[in-house]
């Protein structure tokens, strides 16, 4: 099936559903190698919400395509230049600073991106944002307070959070640089203007930041396009890796 | 009779009358000593037993498998941590409990020193592996030791739902395509053996058994509940339609149970010393993950602390009410 000729409003549900199911995946795979016996759980938990989040998504884009489509047909069989999530997302684990670093910059996106889907007029999506909001909002929570305790803590963690955001930040222009599947999104009413989300966004990061005594990463931005499809080249890994049992046994169900 | 002797027969007889004994209580050194091992030892199995089907989130085959795997990963995580809050009861610290095992001092169940590789190991693992642990304890439920025996109550019902989700996956795969089944079978020859192995040497081999059993610590012994074990997973076997990987295993109508063949034991010995096909990416693994978490653990204690410090100085700044 070629994926480009779905409806938009489908492929914005896939957009969202792959920024889900990509981050989540990263983060499932610090299980068993967690910093601490208690974070190792915390970040399995943020695996398991957005693994959740992205069976909503794909749920629903799979009813709406019709034609037998499954979520598990969706996150499986399209490659990677079928994908749509943000180039942020993908991003290797790293360190646990490169980690929260990541999540702290895309959670506070994905806040303000929900709130804005919660208004949306397509029922059945708003109904998936309000739930994900109560969500998402301990996860902004959980990010921020790390950076805090990362940026106030000792002077090996202040300068691996510090590198760490430095390294990530170029990552953040394309959350607020509309793709096709945003501007139609936004026509119908489906998603925000992400434009629109810069200012606040910015305001969230630079109250934590503050807080952790830490400043603004001043990096130049990078030019993405993993909304169009055009990612780095992890993701093809990732993928390589997920998908590679329903690829070798494409007759069985599991 | 000097003092301590009457108080080891007076907590024997208040054991052997079946009441729970608490952390504050008096208890034999050796009493003592066998739980920090047991449990510690128990939660490592937890911690190290993670590894093998983390291996496997990643390319878990369906987006509600992944969700389950994870999820059943993540549960052992917290097994590890109430058995070793329990274990802290008795005056070990968890960081003194993580050093042992670290430097090869301390045990973990064998079992995880195999390698998983197909999705049909996660099902072998959930169905043989989980279901020996929980042979072993839904005994412990009923350990002497309160804070133990609370923990087994509280894993047991979960260690329930991991043998579901186990069998779960191997119903999948024996109804599946032939190449399903084969690696359903396959996995049944790789995890069997080293799951009757979970039991421990059989009685006659294990020296610190009786003990336990008279401080009721254990309520069975390791050829007892091995027996168990095999007298359940048999017709399991047969209802997904794979064979059990052992020829001499048949039905003893004098008995009511089935016999089975010998353990080959130097195995056993083999891997509990080190010689297994994975022990040293296990340990490897979990030093690594300690190591480079510990920058992680120094800020968050330091930021504490420092949270602390502000709150006592403006405390002691702020002006008193009149």
């Amino acid at each position: 099936m070629k994926w480009d000729t779905c409806d938009p409003s489908e492929q914005y549900l896939l957009h969202l559903g792959d920024d889900a199911l990509v981050l989540g995946h990263r983060l499932s795979e610090w299980c068993g190698h967690g910093p601490i016996l208690e974070e190792d759980i915390a970040l399995s938990n943020l695996a398991l919400d957005l693994v959740g989040l992205a069976r909503q998504y794909y749920q629903l884009a799979a009813k709406r395509i019709g034609g037998g489509t499954t979520e598990d047909r969706l996150a499986y069989w399209r490659g990677e230049r079928d994908f749509k999530n943000h180039v942020l997302v993908e991003q290797p684990n790293g360190d646990f600073a490169d980690t929260m670093a990541r999540q702290f910059l895309f959670d506070a996106f994905h806040l303000l991106q929900l709130e804005a889907i919660e208004q949306s007029p397509d029922a059945d999506l708003a109904a998936i944002a309000r739930k994900a909001l109560k969500e998402t909002t301990y996860r902004a929570q959980h990010s921020s307070e790390w950076v805090v305790r990362m940026g106030d803590g000792t002077d090996e963690s202040h300068s691996r959070i510090n590198a760490a955001l430095k390294r990530i930040w170029p990552f953040t222009d394309e959350l607020f640089q509309p793709a096709e599947v945003d501007r139609i999104a936004a026509e119908r009413g489906l998603g925000p203007d992400v434009r629109t989300l810069r200012e606040p966004w910015l305001e969230l990061i630079r109250e934590v930041l503050a807080k952790a005594q830490l400043s603004l990463p001043d990096m130049p931005q990078k030019l993405l396009r993993g909304k169009s499809g055009v990612h780095s080249e992890s993701l093809g890994f990732l993928l390589a890796e997920m998908q590679s049992l329903p690829r070798a046994y494409p007759d069985a169900q599991w | 009779m000097a003092p301590t002797i009457d108080m080891e027969a007076r907590f024997l007889d208040y054991v052997t009358a079946e009441n729970k004994v608490e952390p504050k209580d008096w208890m034999p050194e050796g009493y003592r000593k066998t739980l920090v091992r047991q449990i510690s030892q128990h939660a490592h199995s937890e911690i190290v037993g993670m590894l093998p089907e983390a291996n496997w989130i990643t390319r878990a085959p369906s987006l509600r498998s992944k969700l389950i795997l994870l999820a059943k990963v993540q549960d052992e995580a917290g097994h590890g941590l109430y058995l070793y809050s329990a274990a802290e009861t008795l005056g070990t610290s968890r960081d003194e409990m993580i050093a042992d095992l670290h430097s090869g001092k301390a045990k973990y169940s064998s079992i995880f020193n195999y390698p998983t590789l197909s999705w049909a190991d996660m099902g072998a693992i959930g169905w043989l592996v989980d279901g020996a642990a929980i042979q072993n304890q839904v005994m412990l439920c009923r350990a002497s030791y309160g804070p133990y025996s609370r923990a087994m109550v509280r894993i047991c019902k979960e260690e329930s739902f991991h043998q579901r989700q186990g069998y779960e996956i191997m119903l999948h795969l024996a109804k599946g395509t032939q190449e399903q089944k084969d690696m359903a079978q396959d996995a049944l020859n790789r995890w069997w053996w080293p799951s009757l192995m979970m039991f421990g040497p059989s009685d006659d081999n294990s020296p610190n058994s009786a003990q336990s059993m008279a401080w009721r610590i254990k309520r069975k012994s390791n050829d007892e509940l091995r027996q168990e074990f095999v007298d359940k997973t048999v017709p399991q076997a047969k209802f997904l339609g794979l064979s059990i990987p052992d020829a001499d295993l048949r039905w003893n109508e004098a008995l009511g149970q089935h016999d089975f063949g010998s353990i080959d034991w130097n195995e056993f010995f083999a891997v509990v010393a080190g010689n297994g096909p994975c022990n040293s990416e296990r340990i490897e693994a979990r030093r690594k993950a300690h190591a480079e978490g510990a920058w992680v653990r120094e800020a968050a204690s330091a930021y504490a602390a420092k949270q602390a410090a502000r709150r006592s100085s403006a405390a002691a700044t702020k002006p008193q009410a009149a």
